[in-house]
This record gives C-alpha cells, structure tokens and sequence, in this order.
C-alpha cells in the first residue's frame, strides 16, 4: 500500500532527527499535505498509528496533517486558479495549457516533543 | 532546524520532503552506473500493460547488439522473472518489493548487486504495475519508460500527469486491438506532450510485433549515448 511505504519514509526521518536531538520521545508529527498529492491523508494516519506503535520511540505519538491547498497556473492568461474545483481547464479563458504550482507536497513539516 | 518552545512541548521544525533522502540515493546509483558504463531502465506502467510480453519480444531482438539482465520487481510472485529466463535465455532476476507498491532507489540497488553487472550493458527493471507510487521513487535510472495500452484510454495521461511527466519515452501498446476501441491515437500524442513536451512516443503490438524494432533501436541509441 501506498501510504504505508510513505510512513516508513516518515518514520526513518523522524526517528534520525530525534536522535540527533536527543531526544527520547516523540509526542506529535506534523505533515504538510497537498491537496492533489498522492496521499489520502485518513489512510496515513491509519498505517501511521500501526507502524509507529512498534517503534519504543513513536509509540502514541499523534500524526497531525495540514492539507496545503492545490493552485493551478494558466499560461493563457497568466492567472492562478484553485485545481480541484476547475482540474486542468482554466476557468477564466478556458486554457488547457496550465502547470500545477502547489498542492502536490508531502512534507513532515515539524515533529513535538 | 530551528526550535521553539510551545505549551510545553518542544517544537522542532523539519520542513522536508519525505522523498528527499530518496532522491540522493537515486542521483548517487546513477552516477555509480554511469561510472560503470551500465544503463539502466525503469520500465512502468498499470497492471497488465504489456511489460513483460513486450520485453521478451524487445530482448530477442536485442540481445545480439547489447548484453541484457532483467530486474522483475513483483509484490510477492516470480511467475514474470521464470518466463523471462525460460523465453529469452537472459540474466534475469525477482525482487520481492513486500508489499509495497513500488520501488525505490535502495530496493533497485539491492538488486543491482545481485546481476553480474561486468558483463552488462543494459538492465531493465521491470517496476511494480502501478502508474501512481512508482513516479513519485525515483529508481536511479538512466532513463524512465512507460507503456499504455490502447484498452486503457487515449486520456490516461490526463489523469496520471506525474507519471508521464517523468518519462522520456512513452509506448502505446495493443495497437492491435485499435480497431475495437474508442482510442484516438493522435489525441493521446497530444496528451502526452501537453504533460511532457520532451517525450518520445512509440505506438507498438507486442502481439504482432509492430514498432519493437523501433523501440529496440531506441535503446541501442541510448545505451551509446550513455557508455560515452
Ligand atoms: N492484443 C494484445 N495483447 C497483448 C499485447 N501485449 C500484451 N498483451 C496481453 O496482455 C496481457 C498482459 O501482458 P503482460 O505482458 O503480462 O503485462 P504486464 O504489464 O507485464 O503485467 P503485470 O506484470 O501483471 O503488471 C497478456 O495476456 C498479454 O498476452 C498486445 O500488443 N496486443
Ligand atoms: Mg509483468
Ligand atoms: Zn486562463
């Protein structure tokens, strides 16, 4: 599954930097999630809490998610617009040629100690 | 890394992205391949593309010009690695990725190790199929393939736009069941370009053999390039 692999990627950073900080415990890890990333974030926090209970260092500790929006840019007319509502079609001048410029992060952003 | 305290609990700020150490692994197998003159494909696409009919096919008309080992990487069967051997006669191995639906640059070089790679030019792994995790791990490849099948639908690369954003060559297969589906070969072209300006496309028939030539050239031109 996928967000499980994501979770060992998570788990392996976090516990480097705890030790680089020595530090015990971790009580909470913050993730910046995108909107239109391959991360559904319920499933996360789920392989999340099975993974991170076998590690002595991550067990109980919370799993927090901030959903980072998805914008999309539109050559045609030089303007942004947010990408779920619309997908590629820019709604303003109905452009197809628009680039995704956020919204595709996954990102552990802090952890609480 | 900055630190801050907060309602008691010590906040340490990582702002990193969780493929991060990936991507240095990856950079650094290529460059080890590289060194080694060794070129290696990432071949992906959904499950039941045509990977493995299509690289049997590939292979025999290859293996006169380059010296070909295979990488099948599969959640839990070596079913693609036995048929491979049986029908090429080539270097070819499993890896068993878990359960996870993908490869990454550790996994890849794991499997590397077990390949007599003196004797190889090129390495071709055969990824997990899957059109989504496997753009996001980067392999350390020298170059990424994948293949989309007519009966999949010319807008596939309208709905998997990472994936055929990182690949440098794009084979349309099953160019023989055309006829029976609503596929408009011109269309998906534009699709694919629209996400990936620099791809190449080869529309190809494992089955009748249509464009393998083509493909197989392709390859012997990039293993020139990059053994320079
Ligand atoms: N008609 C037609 N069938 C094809 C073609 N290429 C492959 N097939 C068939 O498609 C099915 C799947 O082919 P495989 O080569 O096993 O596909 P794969 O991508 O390796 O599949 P997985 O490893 O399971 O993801 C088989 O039944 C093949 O015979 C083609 O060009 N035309
Ligand atoms: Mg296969
Ligand atoms: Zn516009």
């Amino acid at each position: 599954m996928h967000e499980l692999g994501i979770v060992f990627y998570i788990i392996r950073d976090v516990k480097q930097v705890a030790e680089e900080n020595h530090v015990e415990h971790v009580a909470s890890v913050v993730m910046d999630i995108g909107e239109v990333s391959t991360v559904m974030p319920h499933l996360l926090s789920d392989c999340w809490r099975w993974a991170a209970d076998k590690e002595p260092m991550l067990q109980g500790c919370e799993s927090e998610v901030n959903t980072i929006p998805a914008v999309t840019w539109c050559d045609g007319c030089k303007s942004e617009y947010p990408t779920v509502a619309h997908g590629r079609t820019c709604p303003r001048c109905g452009s197809e040629n628009t680039w995704l410029l956020r919204g595709n992060e996954v990102e552990i952003k802090e952890i609480k100690v | 890394m900055t630190e801050c305290i907060m309602d008691e609990l010590r906040i340490i700020e990582i702002k990193k992205s969780v493929f991060a150490d990936n991507d240095r692994d990856a950079n650094l197998l290529r460059e080890e391949l590289k060194q080694q003159g060794v070129f290696l494909l990432n071949l992906m696409s959904a499950p039941g593309s045509g990977k493995t009919t299509t690289l049997i096919q590939t292979i025999n008309r290859l293996k006169e010009r380059l010296r070909v080992a295979v990488m099948e990487a599969d959640i839990d069967s070596d079913v693609d690695a036995r048929k491979m051997k049986e029908t090429t006669g080539v270097e070819s191995i499993q890896l068993h990725t878990g359960g996870m639906c993908h490869l990454d640059a550790e996994m890849t070089r794991q499997g590397l190790a077990a390949l007599s790679l003196e004797k190889t030019d090129l390495v071709i792994l055969e990824n997990v199929g899957n059109l989504v995790c496997p753009a996001e791990f980067d392999t350390g490849s020298s170059a990424n393939a994948m293949i989309l099948s007519v009966p999949e639908g010319d807008d596939k690369p309208l709905k998997y736009p990472l994936m055929f954003s990182v690949c440098d060559l794009v084979l349309i297969n099953k160019t023989d069941v055309m006829p029976y589906f609503d596929f408009d070969l011109e269309r998906c072209k534009q699709n694919i370009l629209m996400r990936n300006p620099k791809a190449t496309i080869i529309p190809i028939s494992a089955k009748t053999g249509e464009g393998i030539d083509d493909f197989a050239q392709w390859l012997v031109n990039e293993v020139q390039n990059w053994k320079k």
